[in-house]
């Protein structure tokens, strides 16, 4: 069994584990147990959504639209990555691209639900797609390591999604009055939160450099892609190469 | 058609964007779950999937580089290494925009 990497203790999760049958079930109190495995995410929850949050009231969107954002789409790359290509005033060409990419950018979630189906399979449909509308990548892991503990509890999974909702859309309308806020931001690199906050993300997803050569490919295609073609087609093309890239490197 | 894109264009634009992301984002955490009856994810997809969040950061970030020129690599640069040492996010994002507060400081 792997080391415990969601809380330090897990008394309450073993006995709750123990005491489960083998069958998918949901409770109040696996509702209660999962919002107490939910707090170690706290800190990077609070600061990807504030850096959004900020990043948001930057590029000048209504708080309405960054809580909008945070709270239906609730997807922080395809947020963050949305705000470059924000407009005030839409065309169908411009949505269209702005939902192919956010497809894009969001479709390594097909991985996280595909992972999850045994477990949600005798859920009640209506549940089901509130705890799929609430997946991310954190909750999906912590959801994962208590199922694979033979945790059979879906509250679990609801609890912690639920209230890591809630954090991030919290923490969003805090980072956009935080971000509203600061004279110039320019003179502090707030224009660049959003690159400053992706650079970041690379370094927990670096398993070494082999399977990061993907990557490359789709920074190289981005980039080639951006310097002949007007508009946002670098980034669905960059992404796309970077996956066939994947797909091909054993 | 001019009826629609007239409506796109007022103010309901950013309402019906936020909706058009909300649906595609939703069909991608519901299309793992649904399709898993039917079909196997292949270990040669699964590969090709997980190699996607690092590819969308620098597909995205790098031509954004490129346009802000070397103050942005700095600023980057600073905050891959705190957080590869911290493993913090905040200390990244502190490294990355306070290395940018001092360049632009000094007339970079």
């Amino acid at each position: 069994m792997s080391a415990d990497i969601v809380d330090g203790k897990g008394a309450d999760r073993q006995k709750a584990v123990m005491s489960a049958p083998s069958r998918s079930h949901f409770t109040l109190a696996g509702c209660r147990l999962g919002a107490k495995m939910a707090l170690p995410v706290f800190p990077g929850y609070i600061v990807f959504a504030m850096a959004f949050g900020t990043a948001a009231s930057q590029k000048g969107l209504p708080l309405t639209q960054a809580m909008g954002l945070s709270g239906f789409v609730y997807a922080g790359a395809s947020q963050m990555v949305s705000l470059g290509m924000w407009q005030v005033s839409w065309t169908l060409s411009t949505l269209l691209t702005l939902m192919a990419v956010t497809a894009v950018v969001n479709a390594r979630m097909i991985l996280l639900g595909a992972a999850l189906q045994p477990w949600l399979a005798k859920e009640p449909l209506w549940r089901s797609a509130i705890n799929l509308f609430l997946v991310t990548e954190a909750t999906w892991l912590i959801g994962t390591h208590y199922h694979q503990e033979g945790g059979r509890d879906v509250g679990v999974l609801f609890g912690l999604s639920v209230l890591l909702w809630i954090v991030w859309f919290v923490a969003t309308v805090a980072g956009y009055f935080a971000g509203a806020l600061v004279p110039a931001p320019e003179r502090f690199g707030l224009d660049l939160v959003m690159p400053v906050f992706f650079g970041s993300m690379l370094v927990p997803l670096w398993k070494g450099a082999k399977p990061a050569l993907p990557w490359l490919v789709a920074g190289a295609v981005a980039l080639l892609v951006h310097a002949f073609v007007p508009g946002y087609l670098y980034l669905i093309l960059g992404a796309v190469s970077g996956v066939i890239a994947g797909m091909l490197i054993e | 058609m001019s009826g629609v894109e007239q409506f796109i264009a007022g103010p309901w634009g950013g309402t019906i964007a936020i909706a058009a992301m909300t649906v595609a984002t939703f069909l991608c955490r519901i299309a793992g779950a649904l399709v898993m009856t039917r079909v196997t994810i292949t270990p040669r997809i699964e590969r090709g999937l997980r190699a996607l969040p690092g590819s969308i950061i620098l597909a995205t970030i790098l031509p954004i580089l490129i346009d802000k020129g070397p103050t942005a690599f700095i600023g980057i640069a600073a905050t891959i290494i705190v957080m590869a040492f911290t493993r913090k996010e905040l200390a990244g994002l502190a490294a990355g925009l306070g290395t940018l507060t001092i360049l632009r400081a000094l007339g970079f």
